[in-house]
């Protein structure tokens, strides 16, 4: 074979199989197209929204493309206004400062219990002290700086995909498949079975993916495969506001630490972050520059502006007060998405889990990688940087969760 | 392989490999020879490696990572040891994955291709299948049984047809099915290999752990709502958002983006990432007096700490300690009121859903706003008529605006007051600065690792104490009030 028709050899073995079985792959094939289709039909549990089936039956195709057209229309011009104001470039303001030595990281401990695929974790308030989820239905409490397991809780259900810790450090959330949120009162008497208090707090027609406490132990944040996210009260499960508005799989979500304390923001399938407001439930901005699932969200420290980590294997990060995304964070040799992502305590690094097994670290206000952290042997599904920043705790599908530190040279 | 579940990445991978692929910039191939035959088309490892290392300027360690994956998702597939999916930096020769077999492609790795395929295997071998793979086929033969005729007849057919194929062709697909099945149909017992160099030599399917199949799970529960049908209706609502989106105000990059600069500058000496942390890191040293010295009960903060409340307003308050310390300047001044009423609205406004009827009742309204109320507070007359209006219904939003109101009254008056006062400049200075140690004072010896008290326990034992909580003061649950 001449090696020039390699490229062109390449195309036409994508029609041909070695061997003579054609008819089971063409039907296989065919069946591919439908394939998230027969999934959804089959997962799926949820009643279309009331709205959505009327909208669906009222209104004929030709409205709806009008509509589409007016959308794509405005998006337009949104893009254009926002253009307007975009006098500088982050690294060309970043250029006056000294860039960053060379940076160590290393593991400081290793937390081995989990049965399975850790999928969350959250510090406590005390700065040592863990919660981590996994696919095998168990909660674990830890305190990280000894590596003693403190509690554990067996959840009804697998895939627990989203824990939090109360920021009393008396409980902790927790959710799934289960698609509640639960909130377990953690007690010291060893005999007292955990699950006994366990207090039912959300209830959404889909998985969870994440949740979180706001100010207090009384009430927590939720986002859910169902699309939507929700705010409830601890005490009486009572649904306090919900938040619509996002086209597909909410995927995480992240409080704002500002003054006045109203706002998070949510990352979903639909490539959207969306900043709410918590009072009104209205979405009072939305970034759609990424081009894949959004992973992760976390606000820059200052609460003006918010990183994202997606499964188009960037970071990126967007100003609230310019309302808009002003630097990416990639490498072409970065080919698998970011899960989590993470400021240190001064908002100067940023750092990535990512499906390569790796974590990432990122100059965010130069914008380039200045550190890569090997050592996990499955993908990093979470990552979070310790209250006081000394350290930031990995949990990987590798059944571990690590600590490890970050330190100039 | 868990690492198939997703296929975002496919195209990604997929692009690497058309690139490595390229006529002109891509790798070198030659013939490579496999014991007696010669293999057209391969290449060594380390041609993988280095091509990597030139292409995307990284070093050998994320080279190795990176093409090791390309591996591992059957893109690239080892001659020499089959069986083992794992990048050799050496020479080791591997070829690329014909694009049929692509994970991509995704025609799913069906019951009956494998049965064929493993028929043809048994055929081959006579009998001598590995254990894994013998106790799949006997599960297939029962569960498949009604189909095994054609199973058979398939399995003779292609065999045939590749008897009839040149030594190096046969090789080369015998392999290139192989690594597809490898993949799709992994050993239950087998864990992905480590990436960890010297593990390179040692057989990676000799190491056990449970099965991480491909996980139908992940790929349906990130995709259970791609809501076609809804796209009316999100539209609809997507052009009311985006009309008002065009609407609202911004403000100049350049302004914005000097804000961070700014930011990064003043807390870089407070990022233990960035600055270290004085005495030292308690997860390096394993010495925890950083977390001592910095409790909310300690009576001589750090000086970073104090300093830090200088930074801005929300620092101060959401530090307990410093609000403590604000408190009492405040009470000097005789304008404790302020914080006081600000602390009952975050009660409010945070606190359990039941009690906000009671607490909004008699704590603003008797204290605070009621005129010559003992802690009146200053609120305008028209935040004033606006809440009473509110109180009439009360939720746990009904204080936001005079809190807001106080709360800027004080950030603008009191909180700069403060920081120019005699009792800050004080703690300032009594303020402790420990030294930064210096790591190689113990470079042998392990340090006894202390535990502390479980924040849990020490509210169960404050309140079986029966701390009365002062009056209109938020709960301070701060845990941890000792290392």
């Amino acid at each position: 074979m001449l090696r020039g028709s390699s490229a062109v050899a390449i195309d036409n073995e994508r029609n041909k199989h070695p061997s003579d079985v054609i008819a089971a792959a063409s039907a296989a094939r065919a069946r591919r197209s439908g394939r998230v289709g027969l999934a959804t039909a089959s997962r799926s549990t949820s009643d279309p929204h009331p709205a959505e089936m009327a909208t669906h039956e009222l209104h004929p195709n030709d409205t709806l493309t009008t509509l589409k057209m007016e959308s794509e229309n405005l998006k337009a011009k949104l893009e254009e206004e926002r253009a307007k104001l975009h006098d500088v470039e982050l690294h060309q303001v970043a250029e006056k400062i000294e860039a960053l030595g060379q940076f160590v990281m290393k593991t400081r401990r290793t937390l081995k219990g989990h049965g399975n695929k850790v999928l969350c974790m959250d510090w406590c308030k005390d700065k040592r002290r863990i919660v981590s989820s996994s696919q095998d239905g168990k909660v674990i409490v830890w305190d990280a700086f000894t590596t003693n397991k403190e509690h554990a809780v067996t959840m009804p259900c697998t895939w627990v995909m989203a824990c939090a810790y109360a920021p009393s450090g008396c409980a902790v959330a927790c959710g799934g498949l289960d698609n509640k949120c639960s909130v377990y009162p953690l007690s010291l008497d060893k005999n007292e079975n955990l699950a006994a208090k366990k207090k039912s707090v959300a209830m959404h027609t889909n998985y969870l993916s994440a949740c979180s406490f706001t100010n207090s132990d009384m009430q927590i944040l939720t986002s859910s495969g169902d699309g939507t996210c929700a705010l409830w009260d601890v005490e009486s499960g009572q649904l306090l506001q919900s938040f619509h508005g996002h086209g597909a799989d909410v995927l995480c979500l992240d409080l704002a630490p500002s003054e006045t304390g109203n706002t998070f923001v949510s990352g979903g399938c639909d490539k959207k972050a969306n900043v709410w407001d918590m009072r009104s439930g209205q979405c009072i901005q939305s970034f759609e520059t990424h081009e894949s699932d959004i992973n992760s969200v976390r606000y820059y420290p200052s609460g003006d502006a918010f990183a994202s980590g997606s499964d188009d294997a960037t970071c990126r990060l967007y100003d609230l007060r310019a309302d808009r995304e002003v630097a990416i964070y990639s490498k072409e040799s970065i080919i698998f998405g970011a899960s989590s992502v993470d400021f240190s305590l001064s908002g100067r690094l940023l750092f990535g889990g990512y499906n390569d097994y790796t974590i990432n670290v990122w100059d965010v206000l130069k914008g380039n990688r200045v550190s890569i952290l090997f050592g996990h042997e499955n993908r990093v599904s979470t990552l979070r940087v310790s209250p006081d920043g000394t350290a930031f705790c990995s949990g990987s599908w590798d059944h571990t969760l690590r600590v490890s530190e970050e330190e100039g040279i | 392989m868990d690492t198939i579940s997703t296929a975002e990445n496919h195209t990604e991978m997929e692009q690497v490999i058309v690139a490595m692929q390229d006529p002109d910039l891509g790798i070198k191939m030659k013939n490579q020879r496999l014991l007696i035959t010669v293999i057209p088309h391969a290449m060594t490892g380390n041609d993988i490696v280095e091509w990597l290392m030139k292409k995307y300027s990284i070093m050998e360690e994320e080279a190795l990572h990176v093409g090791d994956l390309l591996v591992r998702h059957g893109y690239i597939y080892p001659l020499k040891e089959p069986r083992n999916l794992v990048l050799r930096p050496d020479e080791s020769p591997y070829r690329f994955q014909t694009p049929y077999f692509w994970s991509s492609q995704q025609w799913p790795a069906s019951e009956l291709d494998y049965a064929i395929y493993l028929t043809k295997k048994n055929i081959r071998k006579q009998g001598q299948l590995i254990d894994y793979e013998k106790e799949n086929y006997n599960l297939l033969h029962k569960r498949i049984n009604h189909t095994w005729d054609f199973v058979v007849m398939q399995a003779k057919e292609q065999l045939r047809a590749s008897k009839q194929r040149r030594k190096a062709d046969r090789i080369v697909l015998e392999c290139q099915e192989q690594a597809y099945w490898l993949i799709n149909r992994p050993p239950v017992e087998c864990l992905t290999p480590r990436l960890s160099q010297r593990d390179r030599g040692k057989q990676s399917n000799t190491k056990c752990e449970h099965s991480s199949r491909m996980c139908p799970i992940t790929h349906i529960t990130k995709r259970t709502l791609v809501r076609v049908s809804g796209l009316a209706f999100q539209d609809g609502r997507g052009v009311e958002h985006l009309k008002k989106a065009l609407g609202r105000s911004r403000v100049k990059s350049s302004i914005c983006l000097e804000s961070f600069i700014k930011y990064s500058e003043q807390y870089f000496s407070h990022d233990p990432m960035m600055h270290g942390c004085p005495p030292s890191n308690p997860w390096i040293t394993d010495d925890i007096t950083h977390w001592a010295l910095n409790t909310n009960t300690v009576s001589t903060p750090t000086k970073l700490r104090v300093e830090r409340w200088s930074f801005r307003f929300m620092e101060l308050l959401s530090d307990p300690l410093g609000r403590l310390k604000f408190m009492e300047y405040l009470e000097k001044e005789f304008s404790a009121e302020n914080l006081c009423f600000w602390e009952a609205c975050e009660d409010i406004r945070h606190g359990e859903n039941s009690r906000i009827p009671q607490k909004v009742s008699w704590i603003p309204h008797r204290q605070f706003l009621a005129p010559g109320a003992s802690k009146w507070v200053n609120v305008d007359s028209k935040t004033m008529e606006k809440t009473l209006e509110g109180l009439r219904r009360p939720n746990r939003f009904v204080m936001d605006d005079a809190q807001m109101h106080i709360y800027f009254l004080m950030k603008k008056d009191s909180y700069p007051r403060y920081l120019k006062s005699d009792l800050y400049k004080n703690l300032l200075v009594k303020a402790i600065a420990p030294q930064e140690t210096k790591r190689s004072v113990f470079p042998f010896m392990r340090r006894h690792r202390h535990s502390s008290p479980n924040p849990a326990l020490v509210a169960q034992a404050l309140e079986e104490d029966g701390k009365a909580k002062r009056l209109g003061s938020p709960r301070i649950t701060s845990p941890a009030t000792s290392p």
